[in-house]
């Protein structure tokens, strides 16, 4: 196999591509396809401050690395889940990487800092345990980039994920959710910007740009996570792709292209946003769901000033 | 070869030499949803695995709550 750019030998296949690419100008494509991404769905401008949603894994790690070689300001926010065996190790990773970029990463801790984690508050709550984690996730992330005055709030959603949770979406045709299924969300009511910056990249891009950048990163999957219904969808996609190569990136972007817009609410189909009463974030109700499922699990909100409703504007490191 | 597969991680002792396409076909595994490395460089698609070589395939596919 040769590089398509240099003729020299290459290390990876992109087949969606038909290209092969040497390390040096694999690196270069990554980065021109999320540069592509951001200015193509208007995700960030020059000079924005990002919070970069990051896991220890390789797209988070990966997202973080790009939009600071592409010159973005971007800070890290680690959410620790209290996962035994799972969250200690990508902690480590987060940090590890962190500290070697010289990066700024805060790191939240469910059990410490609100008193739950995702296997006790799943059982509570009568939930998986992926959806506790990621409406702890997006409740926890979203109140951090809107306290720390960010921008926008980068995650490392990538095209198998996206393409999977469409899927997931049009067998059930889950309108609200295909609505939302956008790569940037605008920025109102309280929500920050969020931006997914690798919807043009698969996670093997990922994984390969990882271990050619020697990013060291959490190869383990989540054990909540295992044969759940998210990996079903990526295998069966994966199975078409190996076919059919480009199935995967023609199925989402053709969705983005032909059919989003049917979905996205009209004025009169939003619901009211409010303030939650215990914690102040938007919620559709008096109280929100992160209060409710904290209240399940027997959790508190933080004593030392997080998650109050208040905008401040400052970086977090400032605002702890 | 040595052949160690992650996640979970397991290690397996196969015949070689052997292309990367073969070692992965003979093991069932899809190329989209692997990376196969040896001595922390990723291996095409098209290369040869030797019979002393020690080889990781690590599954690039993650889910659960994103």
């Amino acid at each position: 196999m040769k590089c398509r750019v240099c003729r020299g030998p290459a290390v990876i296949d992109v087949r969606r591509h038909n290209a092969n690419f040497c390390g040096e100008h694999f690196l270069r494509h990554c980065r021109e396809q999320v540069a592509r991404a951001i200015k193509g769905h208007q995700m960030l401008e020059a000079g924005d401050r990002v919070l970069v949603a990051v896991s220890g894994g390789k797209d988070s790690l990966a997202v973080w690395d790009i939009l600071v070689e592409l010159g973005y300001e971007a800070d890290g926010l680690y959410l620790g889940l209290g996962i035994d065996g799972y969250s200690p190790e990508s902690e480590r990773f987060a940090r590890a990487f962190a500290e070697s970029r010289g990066l700024s990463l805060e790191v939240v801790d469910l059990p410490t800092d609100y008193g739950y984690d995702i296997r006790g508050a799943a059982r509570s709550a009568k939930r998986v345990p992926c959806s506790a984690c990621g409406l702890s996730k997006r409740h926890l992330f979203d109140e951090a980039a809107e306290r720390g005055g960010y921008d926008a709030l980068a995650t490392g959603h990538n095209l198998d994920d996206e393409a999977a949770v469409l899927l997931g979406n049009v067998l059930r045709w889950q309108g609200e959710y295909l609505g939302r299924q956008q790569p940037v969300l605008h920025a109102g009511d309280g929500f920050p910007r969020k931006v997914k910056p690798l919807v043009r990249l698969g996670e093997r891009e990922m994984a390969a740009y990882c271990v050619l950048r020697g990013i060291d990163y959490m190869v383990e999957e989540c054990p909540m996570a295992l044969g759940n219904k998210h990996i079903g969808y990526k295998e069966a996609l994966n199975s078409i792709e190996e076919r059919s190569p480009g199935s995967k990136h023609a199925f989402y972007f053709g969705f983005l292209d032909r059919a989003a817009d049917l979905f996205v609410p009209g004025d009169d189909d939003r619901s009211p946003i409010r303030a939650c009463v215990r914690c102040g974030s938007p919620a559709g109700a008096e109280v929100c769901a992160f209060c409710h499922l904290l209240e399940r699990a027997g959790g508190h909100l933080p004593s030392n000033g997080r998650d109050v409703p208040v905008r401040l504007g400052r970086p977090i490191s400032e605002a702890r | 070869m040595i052949v160690r597969l992650r996640n979970p991680t397991r290690t397996l002792e196969m015949d070689g030499p052997m292309a990367v396409t073969a070692l992965l076909a003979r093991l069932d595994i899809p190329r989209e949803s692997v990376l196969v490395i040896r001595e922390g460089i990723l291996v095409p698609g098209d290369a040869m695995l030797g019979r002393d070589d020690s080889i990781e395939i690590r599954s690039v596919i993650s889910g659960g709550a994103r």
